[in-house]
């Protein structure tokens, strides 16, 4: 480190926020990109389906896709309403 | 074996036709016989950084409608023998690249060129897919800013997903990062991603990283690919991406800031 650099490492660089920002993007938009196209559609369907029986919420299903090197997983998860609350 | 570079960013702006124009005179150069073709119909400006825009009579849609031949659109450079340009049309048809078409005016540039260069506009629309549907090779030009790096990695994933090689699952395009614009100087005050910021984000094979330089803008005033001015310090950065894709070891020259003795002696790496 020269003497200079002593100076400028004070302040926080806007270089060092850019790549913050852009990992976090990135990363973001790299799982949705390998993820099938009609997972949304899924969703949308899914929920259709369960509220003829159980009123939920829109964030109550996700819908997860994972893939490994020789498998595809696609993960359900519904949170069903609290039935206490109702009665 | 004829080969296929689609130089692509997503992102306007950061370089793609400069770089298409010094690549090819690049290769050329070297002695391969080259064509670089102009995929941004509508808006063709590889002609005027070419300096060719006057002996523009034919273009590409020509070509593929059958209303000329390849060997009548086909322009040879003024300062390289081995060089041809074919430039895009100015029509306002955004159909008027067929996919089909395209394919078969690359298939018979391949028995008579050993490289073909694929200036690809920017967006991720016809132009800018038909550009890389065919590629072998992919020059990602990217300038070390958040837009700019974004973009690339969405061009990356089309090109893993979209491209010829990728539906008939075959080999992979080889992609290669070129970085534009770059400055060192920046850089070091922390005002731009380094070098490293980006190749930890897109992870590519890095070709060259090109200094920001007032000889890029003198080499389009005049029409003369910037490769030529080999005085310049971007000139000699293309040189080297040339030399590193034809497989030769060059150490990075661009990178650091340009030192004088004392900075040498004292500075920091």
């Amino acid at each position: 480190m020269s003497l200079l650099d002593y100076f400028r490492t004070s302040k926080t660089s806007s270089a060092s926020l850019a790549k913050e920002r852009l990992q976090i993007l990135v990363a973001h938009e790299r799982t949705s990109r390998n993820q099938p196209s009609y997972l949304p559609q899924l969703q949308k369907e899914l929920l259709e389906v369960i509220r003829k029986y159980v009123s939920i919420d829109q964030d109550a299903i996700s819908v997860n896709f994972e893939q490994d090197d020789n498998q595809e997983t696609l993960e359900l998860n519904i949170v069903l309403p609290d039935t206490n609350k109702k009665s | 074996m004829a080969r296929i570079i689609v130089v692509t960013s997503g992102k306007g702006g950061v370089g793609k036709t400069t770089t298409s124009a010094a690549i090819a005179m690049g290769l050329a150069k070297r002695g391969h016989k080259t064509a670089v073709i102009d995929f941004d119909v509508g808006l063709r400006n590889l002609d005027l950084i070419m300096g060719c825009e006057r002996r523009v009579v034919y273009d590409f849609v020509n070509v593929i409608n059958g209303e000329a031949t390849l060997n009548q659109a086909l322009i040879r450079d003024k300062n390289c023998n081995q060089l041809y340009i074919l430039p895009a049309s100015q029509t306002r048809d955004k159909d008027a690249l067929s996919q089909e078409g395209v394919g078969r005016i690359l298939d018979e540039l391949k028995k008579d060129f050993k490289y073909i260069v694929c200036d690809s506009p920017a967006g991720i629309e016809r132009g800018a897919f038909l550009a890389m549907y065919y590629a072998d090779d992919a020059f990602i030009v990217t300038n070390p800013e958040v837009s700019s790096v974004r973009d690339s990695d969405r061009m990356l994933g089309i090109l893993s997903s979209k491209s010829r090689r990728a539906e008939h699952n075959e080999e992979p395009i080889k992609e290669y990062l070129l970085l534009t614009r770059y400055s060192p100087e920046r850089v070091k005050l922390g005002e731009m991603l380094s070098v490293d910021d980006v190749q930890e984000i897109l992870s590519l094979h890095l070709l060259g990283v090109i200094p920001e330089s007032k000889s890029v803008l003198n080499a389009s005033n005049s029409g003369t690919p910037v490769i030529l001015d080999e005085k310049s310090d971007a000139g000699q950065a293309y040189a080297d991406v040339i030399a590193r894709y034809l497989g030769e070891d060059r150490p990075h020259r661009f990178i650091d800031e340009k030192k004088g003795l004392f900075g040498k002696l004292f500075g920091s790496k």
